[in-house]
């Protein structure tokens, strides 16, 4: 009787923090749908939205690196274009035999995180073996060595088949063809079929994969590989194994928050995923809290929207940015602030305990 | 007497550099056994659990655990073989509470794969609910189930000690390595500990080998007991002839 009432409790108290994650979201979902559908929202907000979704998904997928699995990678942003080129070129070779947007939409999605994924293995193979911060210099020169790569290929197709090259006169296409990469360029003329919905489905799809991997037994090996390798091996955990999975989870999901960022816009350059992109996404993780998944969330579409809003500051504007970011961190790791929080907590904890005992 | 024996280590060396930190070390731990290594400090008892575990590799001889030579096989390999271990500084995950610590000693025996983790299907509740009623029984062997949700880091230092035994005991091992199980214990909790000990060996049926330098434990819990300095095998025998040894003596108090 006792023991079943202890499981209970876990449980429950495990449940209790994911759902307000899924909440936040689907409340955040409700309220801008209502403001879209009502026509209260400006138009430099509505084309932040499909952004800012990518971006959550991409920091959500670095948490699961960084915070949960203790692998520093300055890549992210190589693994978003990885997934946005795939994902542009497929939608453009597939736009004629797939004319329904969505199903294309989520077929490239599905697709560009697969690819992504595939990267991500070949990246953790050499590099997860070793100890230390090996993976934040490998995957910091992966993201400048993608962006250069497509910075410089040429990728096309006619009616005789695909075409492609590395200098671009070489590509004779016939007047019916198209180029869906040209280059520095990037690609051009894409199909805009990014909704805001697809974005929030893939930030829960996102929460249901993090969440429940970290509940299960592989997600506990995977901290357990970060707190303590030596006693992880000793209970039988392939650490190198754990850590790529996590690896890879998160390589893919990046993928899929790129995909998804690839096909918002017209014209996609390859400089939109360079070191600041991926420096970027570490500080909505840092800020949000390592292995903090709500706060992940928070922080990535507050320090998302925040340039745009201050936009009235002008040539201030990574100014204020920069000392906004610095107050939050003094703020959050300031003693009292901290005192108070911890007082809440334990106010809370006491009032449950009361009421069992009654 | 011609039972394979859970442990039979055969001049097991290791070499660091050019010094020989363990040479011929010769042990043998048979079912349902509690084996003490004993020994001054620098002696390399904790060396020989890190090479019996794989963590160093041996430079000489043979290992085998309950026949089969595990020399060859990795730390992962050598707990999913059967030897399970503590730590003298204790390594336990510290961020994690005192239940998934024990779950993540079950890593192997849980079946389901991460896809049916993801989508938590039936198979998934399943095996879960198992885990955590399993988890919970052997925290409530070491009087640690009221604090399962307890981050690991936050439990005193006797019950550190006791819930990283619980994790060992959680991989359903054969062989169970304690290193210095009673450090930083009280003389109550040691107590407490030996009977606990005994508890579990015939509990859960395995052969146990522990460094100790709580001589009062030792003795009191140890059916045999092999001494070890300077890297070589000393004496061995039941704790009697041990206390009697003159060549322990000398070597614990210093020669004359």
């Amino acid at each position: 009787m006792k023991k079943s009432n202890l499981l209970n409790k876990l449980f429950d108290k495990q449940h209790k923090k994911q759902t307000v994650s899924y909440l936040i979201v689907i409340f955040a979902y409700v309220i801008l749908e209502a403001l879209l559908k009502t026509g209260n929202i400006s138009s430099l907000f509505k084309n932040l939205l499909v952004p800012c979704t990518c971006y959550i998904v991409a920091a959500l997928a670095l948490n699961l690196c960084v915070g949960l699995s203790g692998e520093l990678s300055l890549g992210h942003a190589g693994f978003m274009s990885i997934g946005a080129f795939t994902a542009v070129c497929l939608s453009g070779l597939l736009a004629g035999t797939l004319t329904n947007a969505v199903l294309r939409l989520v077929i490239v999605i599905i697709i560009g995180a697969a690819v992504s994924a595939f990267f991500g293995f070949l990246i953790g193979i050499p590099v997860l073996k070793l100890q230390g911060d090996y993976l934040a210099i490998v995957t910091l020169a992966f993201c400048q060595i993608i962006v250069s790569l497509i910075n410089n290929v040429y990728f096309g197709f006619d009616e005789k088949g695909l075409q492609f090259s590395f200098i671009e006169n070489k590509l004779n296409l016939s007047s019916s063809g198209k180029i869906l990469i040209g280059g520095p360029i990037g690609a051009s003329g894409t199909q805009r079929i990014s909704t805001f919905t697809v974005g929030i489905v893939l930030i829960i799809i996102s929460l249901i994969v993090i969440y429940n991997l970290m509940d299960s037994r592989n997600g506990r090996a995977i901290m357990a590989a970060r707190d303590n390798r030596i006693a992880a091996l000793s209970v039988g955990i392939d650490v190198t194994r754990t850590k790529m999975l996590a690896f890879v989870i998160s390589a893919a999901l990046a993928g899929a928050a790129g995909a998804l960022y690839g096909l918002n816009f017209s014209t996609l350059t390859p400089a939109k995923f360079g070191f600041n992109q991926s420096i970027l996404l570490l500080v909505y993780v840092v800020l949000g809290g390592l292995g903090n998944i709500t706060g992940t969330i928070i922080s990535a579409s507050v320090l998302y929207v925040l340039p745009e809003l201050l936009r009235s500051f002008e040539s201030y504007r990574m100014i204020i940015y920069s000392l906004v970011l610095i107050g939050i961190m003094l703020i959050s790791n300031n003693k009292f602030f901290k005192e108070k929080l911890a007082e809440l907590k334990t106010r809370r904890f006491n009032r449950t305990h009361s009421k069992e005992a009654e | 007497m011609n039972e394979t024996p859970v442990l039979q280590v055969k001049d097991l060396g290791i070499d660091f550099g050019g010094l020989t930190a363990v040479n011929k070390f010769n042990i043998t731990v048979r079912k349902h056994q509690i084996v003490g290594l004993i020994g001054p400090n620098g002696a390399g008892k904790t060396t020989v659990f890190n090479m019996l575990t794989k963590v160093y590799d041996p430079s000489r001889g043979t290992i085998e655990l309950n026949g089969q030579q595990i020399n060859k096989l990795s730390t992962v390999e050598v707990n999913k073989a059967g030897i399970a271990r503590t730590f003298q500084n204790i390594r336990l995950f510290d961020n994690l509470s005192v239940i998934d610590n024990v779950l993540i000693g079950m890593h192997n025996s849980i079946k389901y794969n991460t896809f049916e983790g993801i989508i938590r299907n039936r198979r998934f509740r399943e095996q879960e609910k198992e885990a955590y009623q399993k988890a919970i029984d052997l925290l409530s062997i070491f009087k640690l189930q009221d604090l399962m949700d307890h981050p690991a880091s936050s439990l005193p230092y006797g019950a550190q000690r006791r819930l990283e035994i619980c994790r060992a005991l959680a991989t359903n091992p054969s062989l169970l390595l304690l290193d210095e199980p009673a450090a930083g214990m009280n003389p109550s909790e040691t107590a407490e500990l030996m009977n606990t000990i005994k508890d579990i060996r015939d509990h859960f049926d395995i052969a146990i080998l522990l460094i100790e330098h709580d001589m009062k434990f030792v003795m009191g819990i140890c059916e045999e007991i092999t001494v070890l300095n300077y890297g070589t095998t000393l004496a061995f025998g039941a704790p009697e002839e041990i206390q009697n040894n003159p060549e322990v003596i000398k070597a614990y108090l210093g020669g004359a």
